[in-house]
């Protein structure tokens, strides 16, 4: 069932690795690994020294053979239960304060004027893109301009959910934030070295939520800036496909899909404009190559079980025609 | 009516010579606290078997990347009924049983207060638990969507709403919980009841055994926490049947008040299960070490706080749905601020055991067993209250690491160790060490292979709740070792069950007091009469058959 190419945790012949929240290549993953090392050692100092006591009184305190007696009845301390007690409430204030000074430095961050400003909106099992001020809209992929400290360019999101609530995790750039439906939530990532990061939902949202994947691609500036002019151009009106943008204004796939400046502009599945400048299908289900274009068209059920997109029964020609016009919205 | 000539009402007939429908009915209309606990215990133990089944499943369709062995549908199903399973229909039920069945004994009581309530207690606990399972059957409904709820435990809205979750099997969760909720407070009143008013002479509170007062919290702790649930599983219904919008985003409901309302239960209720674990330890420890619990002022102490701070931590399970920096500062702290009394717990536990003569039969290999993994979990939850910690870290794997390492790794290990430690009193017969130890050793290496590395996993990034991930992501080889796990914890599963089958039939006689014990219920027989004591005992201490043991030094005068 899954003959297709998986290839898709490779990209410019090199190993991404990974979604390591130790490895983080943004601001505000930064400041939580530092506070997560912090707590990670004071952890580690109450397990040494707890399991070290374990140990010392399971070997030292063990019944030998015919001893019978028993040993003197000891019924408590008070000051000993006050130093327990008040040695791990100092450790708690420590934790507490540390912790709430990351907490503000992380929601508390204001955009700068040169910001970039992302609306996220969580589909069952899709991510949409919205650029408002750009006039983008994409999916699965979110384009974002490196920063770098001389030219800080963070990129804010506004989080938002259609139907059930999602979360949007990258571990490498910021701990997770959820969408969810009727409610504007908001966070923001800041990388400093371009390259390609991976991440997915992390709320349970229903059959497909295991193939609800994201990719967010940083930039270096004018890279970025190339991204954005390319998007910004109509889709691509080829004469020669002219046969295959009719069938496909004469189909269904209008009411749920938008291609600009035809009659296609249903809002339920991705914005098909650019469809061929993005990597994947299904939200990172297939690599987007033609050949698993057409397999998605003919049979979506078969490659991402459950997800919203109807079998469409189309013809071995009609299934050409379509996927030609398709490969053609570079 | 056939039965009505039964020698049933004749107390000194051995059951165990009547004709097998006479036995049967017998436990059917019992009201007998004794025998309700070992039903709620063997209701909670099927049903940890029927879980454990679908946690093999997750497991095996887990080990390899793109694995086909379920559906993802099936996925879904079995995590949401292996969750619900464990929480409402294990946990709840073994917990409540172990109360029943001890509580009476312990504080030289007859019965609990209500015994008829107990068993409407039990028979809706159990009904409530057939009802979920029976959506395997019924779920389908009219529109043909789904079976078993496939929701998650905690039931997000609004994906329990028509729109996302069409069919009944959603329907079948809410009456199900409903129902044995209902349960559940039914045996919390009689428990606080028969604690407040049951005390058998010179039994003062601050003589109570420890297992009582921590069993008494619980009690408390459901009658405040079960509640909001029950509301909450009332307004989903309402929203799915007369048209409400509470959790109904789409018409401007909210999606958070669900959360709210479950976590105001859910968090509770960890606490709800794991202080009868700390209530069985604190028996089993000093017993194995031959001194008096540490500190019993300050476990009694801990312990009341705990139900109290614990009413308030709830909206840690939020950390990621945008709460401001004062509210998740607030939780930050109410949640660090708990695992202070949990710590004093500890440290009063190995205090008991610093200097006593350690004798490391089953029951107290798996109280060890349980104070390294209850540290664990102690220490991951508390990098899970920093708060920017818990933004990576919540709905990962780490976050399912951490909590089977508090309700497997702990409460699961406490409850064996109570098991190997009363079964004596409730069947007359001892449990074999030798099996005992196979059990224990295969559960702490199979436990510790298929959760420790779930940490690394949700480290790594992988989240909860998925049916499948690609190769490359480097979760393979962690995944593969979970899995592996689970063999090892079967095989400890099936000792265990081989060692009860044995003892029943061969197992040496107990006697009243095998362990050489020191508290109400091992002055009586094992198994006890049906009127648990022949005279109602009086109580000098905490520990009276310590004073009867050693009338030169008896207790009181320490306390």
């Amino acid at each position: 069932m899954f003959a297709l190419s998986r290839s898709d945790v490779c990209i410019m012949n090199r190993p991404i690795h990974l979604t390591n929240i130790f490895d983080p290549a943004s601001t505000p993953a930064q400041a939580i690994v530092e506070l997560s090392w912090l707590v990670l050692w004071i952890c580690a100092g109450i397990f040494v020294i707890v399991v070290g006591l374990l140990t010392y009184i399971l070997i030292r305190f063990r019944r030998r053979r015919a001893d019978t007696d028993e040993p003197p009845q000891v019924y408590g301390s008070n000051q000993i239960e006050l130093a327990w007690t008040v040695i791990p409430m100092l450790t708690v204030v420590v934790l507490f304060l540390v912790t709430t000074r990351t907490i503000k430095a992380v929601q508390d961050a204001v955009p700068s004027p040169d910001t970039v400003h992302v609306t996220i909106v969580g589909h069952q099992w899709w991510w949409e893109i919205r650029y408002p001020a750009l006039g983008i809209v994409t999916a699965n992929e979110l384009h974002v301009p490196v920063s770098h400290q001389a030219q800080p360019r963070p990129t804010f999101l506004k989080l938002q959910s259609v139907d059930v609530a999602h979360s949007f995790w990258v571990p490498r750039l910021a701990g997770k934030t959820d969408l969810i439906p009727n409610r504007d939530n908001s966070m923001w990532i800041e990388p400093r070295e371009p390259g390609l990061y991976l991440g997915q939902c992390a709320e349970y949202c229903g059959t497909q939520h295991a193939n609800m994947l994201l990719r967010i691609i940083v930039h270096a500036r004018d890279d970025f800036e190339r991204w954005v002019a390319a998007q910004q151009q109509p889709p691509v009106n080829n004469p020669a496909m002219q046969a295959g943008r009719d069938l496909f204004q004469a189909t269904a796939c209008v009411n749920c899909h938008t291609v600009r400046e035809t009659n296609a502009n249903g809002t339920f599945g991705p914005d098909l404009s650019h469809l061929m400048s993005r990597a994947t299908l299904g939200a990172g289900v297939v690599d987007n190559t033609p050949h698993n274009l057409r397999a998605w068209i003919r049979n979506p059920q078969h490659l991402k079980p459950g997800n919203l997109m109807p079998d469409m029964q189309l013809t071995p020609q009609e299934l050409e025609h379509i996927v030609a016009y398709l490969v053609t919205l570079q | 009516m056939a039965f009505a000539d039964a020698p049933l009402a004749q107390p000194h007939v051995d059951a165990s010579r009547l004709p097998l429908l006479v036995q049967l009915h017998y436990w059917v209309v019992t009201v007998d606290h004794k025998r309700l606990g070992i039903m709620y215990i063997c209701t909670g133990l099927l049903f940890f078997a029927v879980a454990g089944l679908e946690a093999s499943i997750m497991r095996w369709q887990l080990a390899f990347p793109h694995h086909e062995a379920v559906s993802p549908e099936v996925f879904n199903r079995l995590f949401t009924m292996h969750g619900t399973t464990m929480v409402f229909l294990f946990g709840m039920p073994i917990i409540l049983g172990m109360a029943n069945y001890l509580v009476p004994l312990m504080i030289g009581a007859r019965d609990l207060a209500f015994p008829r309530l107990n068993a409407f207690g039990f028979w809706l606990s159990l009904f409530g638990g057939m009802l979920l399972y029976f959506s395997y059957l019924g779920g389908e409904g009219l529109s043909g969507a789904g079976t078993a709820p496939d929701v998650g435990w905690f039931a997000y809205a609004p994906l329990t709403g028509r729109a996302f979750s069409r069919g009944h099997s959603t329907d079948y969760w809410i009456l199900s919980l409903l129902v044995s909720g209902i349960g559940s407070v039914a045996t919390s009143i009689n428990i606080v009841t028969t604690v407040l008013c049951m005390r058998c002479r010179g039994m003062t509170l601050a003589r109570l055994p420890l297992f009582v007062w921590m069993m008494l919290v619980v009690a408390v702790m459901i009658l405040f926490a079960m509640p909001p649930l029950t509301a909450a599983q009332v307004m989903l219904l309402l929203d799915r049947y007369l048209g409400t919008r509470f959790f109904d985003t789409q018409a401007g409901g909210s999606a958070l008040l669900w959360q709210h309302f479950f976590w105001i239960f859910g968090h509770p209720e960890v606490y709800i299960l794991m202080v009868p674990g700390f209530a069985a330890v604190s028996e089993i420890i000093p017993v194995f070490s031959r001194k008096p619990i540490f500190g019993y002022a300050a476990m009694v102490g801990a312990t009341v706080s705990i139900g109290f701070i614990s009413m308030g931590v709830w909206a840690h399970h939020m950390f990621s749905v945008g709460m401001s920096v004062t509210a998740n500062s607030f939780f930050a702290a109410s949640t660090m601020l708990i695992s202070v009394p949990t710590g004093i717990k500890i440290f009063n536990w190995l205090a008991t055991m610093y200097g006593g003569k350690l004798r490391f039969a089953t029951p107290m290999l798996f109280c060890v067993g349980f104070l390294f993994q209850f540290l664990c979990a102690g220490l991951t939850g508390i990098m899970l209250a920093a708060v920017p910690f818990n933004w990576q870290l919540t709905d990962s794997y780490f976050v399912v690491a951490h909590f089977h390492y508090v309700l497997i790794g702990g409460l699961l290990f406490t409850i064996f160790a109570a098991i190997y430690y009363w079964f004596p009193k409730a069947t007359g017969r001892m449990l074999s060490e030798t099996l005992g130890r196979w059990h224990f050793w295969l559960l702490v290496i199979g436990f510790n292979l298929t959760f420790g590395p779930q940490h690394i996993l949700g480290i790594l990034g992988m989240p909860r709740r998925i049916y499948t991930y690609a190769p490359g992501r480097g979760w393979e080889l962690w995944n593969l070792l979970s899995s592996i796990g689970v063999v090892f914890q079967g095989l400890a599963v099936l000792f265990f069950v081989w060692n009860v089958i044995r003892a029943l039939r061969q197992g040496p006689p107990a006697g009243d007091d095998p362990w050489d014990a020191w508290t109400l219920e091992w002055t009586t027989t094992s198994p006890p009469p049906e009127y648990n004591f022949e005279t109602l005992p009086e109580v000098q201490s905490r520990r009276p058959l310590w004073d009867l043991k050693h009338p030169n030094d008896p207790d009181g005068r320490h306390e």
